[in-house]
């Protein structure tokens, strides 16, 4: 890579225009102007950056968490000893099911997609992640549908049927009221706002790379986070569908799964797992991508095979899609099918594998400097690869009938899910963490963080590997003495409150790191790749030039003459599009200014959600305020017409 | 390692998965045996790499930063090539094993063909079980709740159905489990190969009271289980005239509990709750929850509310006298 | 201050979506002195004042679990024998707007507990109270006289103790163990 795409760009694409010698602190004024979203109450509501967007997802995400770990204290208090009275049946059936919910729909996929959000454009080098306005309504229904089953759960209204909702438990005959109803919508406003952001994300590392960052170059994360938006645009319509036909039997007495009028029960469960397997997938694949960055960075090498690395993040992806059927062995399908769902489940476990072992490659001829994000990847090591293996078990069918919907499965997927997506995020939050805010979080208070997390995340959950096998079932408000259960259900309660202390030593740490910590700097780990060329945090406009890249590695490879792209007018939002497998420069685009009209679209499509639990005519009704809010967000305004066809400043 | 399995194995009580009293569930013992030692062997090896890979002399403290990133050798790149593909190589052969063993002990367990084998249909209700022994004769079909007997060493076939949500059958002693799925009948084959009273519990969510949904499988010897057959069929014994049980039965036929339950024998023909012809011949009541005895009773019939808060038997306003008619009542019913 | 009283109004409309998810698991209905004579057939009464009635709302009617465990009871203490699904039969439907005997909560109630000419049982002594009043929301529900936020969907119909459809392919005839197949020795 010369700089080439440099010339091009000046002399052929972007012809005649007065050369206006410009210093840099006078082009970045210019760019601080054209990009700045304003400030202030309204403003608030306009703003489309990625950063800014990225950045209330990230809190959004991490309020749920907390939310969700509380809910799962107060299960482990219920559960401590036998025959507790402290929740009610009723009640610990609504907590249970919005854990499982919040820490699904409303913590891990949105988190994921936040760094993404986040991080993505600030990767491929772009100014802005592509649809920004897009950007801004996912997250504004993501927070409406979260802040409405909250408020729901806080009206006695929480669901009760399991983060599964299967019918007829959660049909119109055996959940009166309009407790389903509100999970159900809950599922469409999130699986819109993936739906939304996937596109983004899939968009912005197609076609807003830097120059020279081909396929073979885009960064780890990027891949994950391209075969998560991927999954996600395969997956989330499955379950949306789903919650809509459970919906529709609820509130407009269709008979989809209700066998006595030839609807089928297990027809839910078949769509879905279809979603729900990939689900797991959606959540761990980006997980996999930061501890790709954060290995390479503190073992100061480039990861040992990156493309089998990329290719097995595809085959998860694929093979996700084909093991939907191994959460329903004990439903007594075909010994056929069942054989392929076996076969399919133990595949997955190869590309897992090829993973594990390329970063122990790494990490075996690399350099390694012990710092906290590297401390939480080790963490994962452990975690993930024991409920990896505990996820081979389930495989076999045998096996899996008797320990499915025990303990077991509980510890199984806590492990691969805290194993192998917390640990990485938290990872990935101490790694970051220094680029978001400008401060580094304190070292120390890591270790703490770590220990007590990580010796607390053993004790509650190894011993319920143990319950499992010992024969208690999943989803249970209480159980006998005699069952002989109370003790390992002790143990697991200790256990997690070693892990609220950690969460506790963590915000603690962010709370005193983001007012006082020591200032980071541009590249404080120096890694290799290029969020770290731009400031720490990152000015509104990502990067005062455009950079271009020539390796894999682009800022441990980069000289003093690295070339950069000039020629995009820093008067208007123009960005440069790239071409898919190369990207070579393509052609300019100018992108959108703020407007307040996602959120008035986000706001009429909360009330046509709503309103469509409590009367079907609410989806007509509704549609016109949401169908007028569209239509003056799309709506050409003269101004941003005229600055797009004015001559323009460019540098 | 054998001693460390000895010793966990040991720490499990009756209930449970690796304690086998049936065919089925020994052969999955062995399987989740085999499976346990290869993970654990893999995840020791898995671990011991790692440590080696962190624990080489290359670390940097305090001045990485500055170092630039390593130089890659090309020499040891290819060698590192070599070992993750042939660590593939043993992970992809070891997956391989692993699916032909879980294959092979699925077909070991699926069928025990037997002529004439004991039928059993069972019925999840919330949030208990109902058993039905057909029979070609109708006069001979008995139904009972909560308790399963079956003989032992012979093959037992059990039809589930499900009358409300989905529930599972499960009683990890004996065989994994199977769901009960409304507008489904599915057949599995068990066989208890020691006699004894086996835990079941139901392991699908179900509701309010998914949690006190157990019963018991009573295996027993062929002659003791014709015995129990026998008196299961006949009908409910009727009380003394004059004595505190006949009182009780009236207040049973008078009261609400006969909208719910039956007592065969006798006017109560409700459908919605237990069949309570032979109800103290079982060891339990409240579906697992109890043991059968006299204050148990007492507490279940005056507000079962408070025993399993959401069942679906109403808080009775009945007064002691008439409490302790019923109870009695009920305790006669061997 | 519009706003304020906005704001308390649309709390209190939240606040009823309390009632409506309650999940009773009664314990004892209130009105259980309620005596049955109480009960007010006519508008017609002798002397200047009405007689007191110690009814004023049927909570069961509040709450949509209620409401549909009271359609469950409907089922399974066989009112549908005679009345259906509401629709009628051998006794009159309940989900026109006739009533012979009333169509207010303690009307019904009556007529369950105390029975009615030409067919109609009495149920005292027979239901727990709170049931009666479950199944007498549940009624007047099949004539839209229930707010249709705690009025119960359809229902799933699966009828009590039958054997139920036999599609499930283990099922099918091949399959079916121990009838006619030969005891393979293992």
């Amino acid at each position: 890579m010369s700089s080439q795409p440099q010339r091009e760009m000046n002399s052929e694409s972007l012809e005649p225009r007065p050369r206006t010698p410009m210093s840099d602190a006078e082009a970045r004024n210019w760019l601080q102007r054209t990009w700045d979203d304003g400030k202030g109450f309204t403003s608030w509501f306009q703003q489309v950056h990625h950063t800014v967007i990225g950045r209330r997802y990230i809190i959004t995400a991490f309020c749920f968490f907390l939310l969700g770990g509380l809910l799962a204290a107060l299960m482990r208090i219920q559960l401590s000893h036998p025959e507790n009275h402290f929740l009610s049946p009723d009640f610990y059936n609504q907590v249970f099911t919005m854990h499982g919910s919040t820490m699904m729909f409303l913590f891990a996929v949105p988190v994921m997609e936040a760094f993404g959000i986040y991080m993505i454009p600030l990767m491929m080098g772009t100014r802005n992640i592509a649809f920004p306005r897009l950007n801004a309504y996912s997250w504004y229904l993501y927070v409406c549908g979260g802040i409405m089953l909250y408020v729901a759960f806080v009206l006695n209204t929480g669901p009760d049927v399991g983060w599964f909702a299967y019918p007829p438990l959660s049909g119109p005959d055996f959940s009166p009221g309009k407790r389903a109803d509100f999970w159900a919508q809950m599922i469409t406003f999130t699986e819109v706002a993936a739906l939304a952001v996937a596109v983004e994300i899939i968009t912005t590392i197609f076609k807003l790379r830097a120059v020279g960052m081909s396929l073979n170059r885009i960064p780890l994360f990027g891949w994950a986070m391209l075969i998560h938006s991927f999954m996600v645009i395969f997956a989330m319509p499955a379950v949306a569908l789903d919650s809509s036909m459970l919906l529709m039997d609820r509130l407009i007495s269709t008979h989809f799964f209700n066998p006595a009028e030839g609807g089928d029960a297990l027809l839910y469960q078949h769509v879905f797992w279809f979603f729900g397997h990939p689900e797991v997938y959606i959540i761990f694949v980006p997980a996999m991508g930061i501890v790709s960055e954060i290995i390479a960075t503190f073992s100061r090498r480039p990861v040992f095979g990156y493309p089998a690395l990329v290719l097995a993040l595809v085959a998860n992806g694929f093979v996700g899609f084909g093991l939907w059927v191994h959460h329903m062995f004990a439903t007594g399908l075909p010994m056929m099918g069942y054989s392929f769902f076996t076969a399919a489940s133990l595949m997955i476990a190869i590309p897992s594998a090829v993973q594990i072992f390329c970063w122990i490659a790494t990490l075996w001829t690399g350099r390694i400097n012990w710092k906290t994000p590297l401390i939480f990847v080790i963490g994962f090591f452990a975690i993930f690869v024991l409920g990896g293996l505990t996820g081979v078990m389930l495989a076999s069918v045998p096996l899996d009938t008797q320990v499915h919907d025990t303990y077991f499965v509980v510890a199984h997927f806590h492990y691969v899910l805290i194993g192998g997506a917390l640990f990485p995020l938290f990872g990935g939050i101490y790694y970051w963490f220094p680029k978001i805010t400008g401060r580094m979080l304190s070292e120390k208070l890591g270790l703490w963080h770590f220990w007590l997390f990580f010796i607390g995340f053993n004790l509650t959950f190894f011993p319920m590997h143990i319950l499992g096998l010992k024969g208690m079932p999943r989803r249970v408000y209480t159980y006998l003495p005699q069952n002989g259960w109370g003790t390992m259900n002790f143990i697991a309660t200790v256990g997690a409150l070693f892990m609220t202390a950690g969460v506790l030593f963590w915000l603690y740490n962010i709370w005193t790191s983001y007012r006082r910590g020591p200032l980071a700097g541009d590249n404080p780990w120096g890694a290799s790749s290029l969020e770290w060329a731009t400031n720490s945090p990152p000015p509104i406009y990502n990067f005062d030039e455009l950079p271009t890249v020539n390796s894999r590695t682009p800022l441990w490879t980069a000289t003093a003459e690295n070339p950069v792209i000039r020629g995009l007018r820093i008067d208007d939002r123009e960005v440069l599009i790239t071409r898919v497998l190369d990207a070579e420069p393509d052609h300019i685009n100018s992108f959108p200014k703020p407007s307040p009209w996602p959120f008035w679209s986000a706001m009429a499509t909360t009330a046509l959600f709503v309103g469509s639990i409590f009367n079907g005519y609410a989806l007509y009704i509704g549609a016109i305020p949401l169908a007028f809010t569209l239509t003056m967000w799309f709506w050409p305004k003269k101004h941003e017409i005229a600055l797009e066809e004015a001559e323009g400043v460019r540098r | 390692m054998i001693r460390l399995f000895a010793f966990w194995a040991g720490t499990f009580n009756d209930h449970s998965v690796t304690e086998a009293m049936g065919r089925q569930a020994a052969v999955i013992a062995h399987e989740w045996w085999f499976f346990f030692a290869v993970c654990t062997t893999v995840f020791i090896i898995t671990m011991l790499f790692l440590a080696r890979a962190l624990m080489k002399r290359r670390t940097v403290e305090d001045v990485p930063l500055a170092t630039g990133p390593a130089v890659l050798d090309p020499r040891r790149e290819r060698t590192l090539t070599i070992a993750v593909s042939s660590a593939m190589g043993v992970t992809v052969v070891t997956l391989f094993v692993l699916l032909f063993v879980s294959i092979s002990t699925g077909a070991s367990i699926r069928h025990f063909n037997s002529k004439n084998a004991v039928t059993i249909q069972v019925m999840g209700h919330q949030w208990w079980w109902h058993v039905i022994y057909q029979n070609t004769a109708a006069s001979e079909t008995l139904q009972t709740a909560n308790e399963i007997h079956i003989p032992v060493g012979k093959p037992v076939v059990i039809l589930t159905s499900s009358n409300d949500v989905i529930h599972s059958f499960w009683v990890p002693n004996i065989t994994g489990k199977r769901d009960l799925i409304p507008g489904y009948s599915t057949a599995l084959w068990i066989q208890a190969d020691k006699p004894g009273r086996f835990r079941g519990q139901c392991a699908e969510f179900c509701g309010h009271q998914h949690a006190h949904m157990a019963f018991y499988i009573v295996a027993q010897e062929q002659n003791d289980f014709d015995a129990w057959e026998r008196a299961q069929i006949n009908p409910a014994v009727t009380p003394a005239p004059g004595s505190l049980q006949e009182k009780g039965m009236q207040k049973f036929m008078a009261g609400p509990c006969v909208m719910c339950h039956t007592i065969r024998g006798t006017d109560a023909g409700g459908a919605v709750g237990p069949d309570l012809t032979h109800v103290a011949s079982r060891s339990t009541i409240a579906a697992g929850t109890l043991d059968f005895n006299h204050e148990n009773l007492l507490k279940w019939v005056r507000n079962s509310q408070d025993i399993k808060p959401g069942n679906k038997m109403p808080a009775m306003q009945i007064t002691d006298d008439d409490l302790n008619a019923i109870v009695a009542y009920l305790e006669s019913l061997k | 201050m519009k706003s304020i009283s906005v704001a308390a109004l649309l709390l209190l409309s939240l606040l009823a979506g309390c009632a409506r998810e309650k999940r009773s698991y009664q314990d004892q209905s209130p009105y259980v002195e309620q005596a049955p004579d109480k009960v007010v057939q006519s508008d017609l009464h002798p002397g200047m004042m009405p007689p007191p009635s110690s009814y004023e709302k049927n909570v069961y009617a509040e709450s949509a679990y209620d409401v549909a465990e009271g359609q469950k009871l409907f089922e399974q203490y066989h009112c549908s024998g005679c009345h259906f699904h509401g629709g009628g039969g051998i006794g009159p439907p309940l989900m026109d707007s006739d009533w012979i005997y009333g169509s207010d909560p303690q009307n019904i109630r009556a007529t369950i507990l105390e029975g009615r000419p030409n067919g109609m049982p009495s149920f005292r002594g027979k239901i727990a109270d709170h049931q009666v009043w479950e199944i007498v929301a549940y009624v007047r529900s099949l004539s839209g006289l229930l707010p249709k936020d705690v009025s119960p969907g359809r229902s799933d119909q699966i009828s009590l103790g039958t054997t139920p459809q036999q599609t499930h392919p283990q099922y099918e005839k091949k399959e079916q163990p121990g009838l006619n197949r030969e005891e393979k020795p293992k």
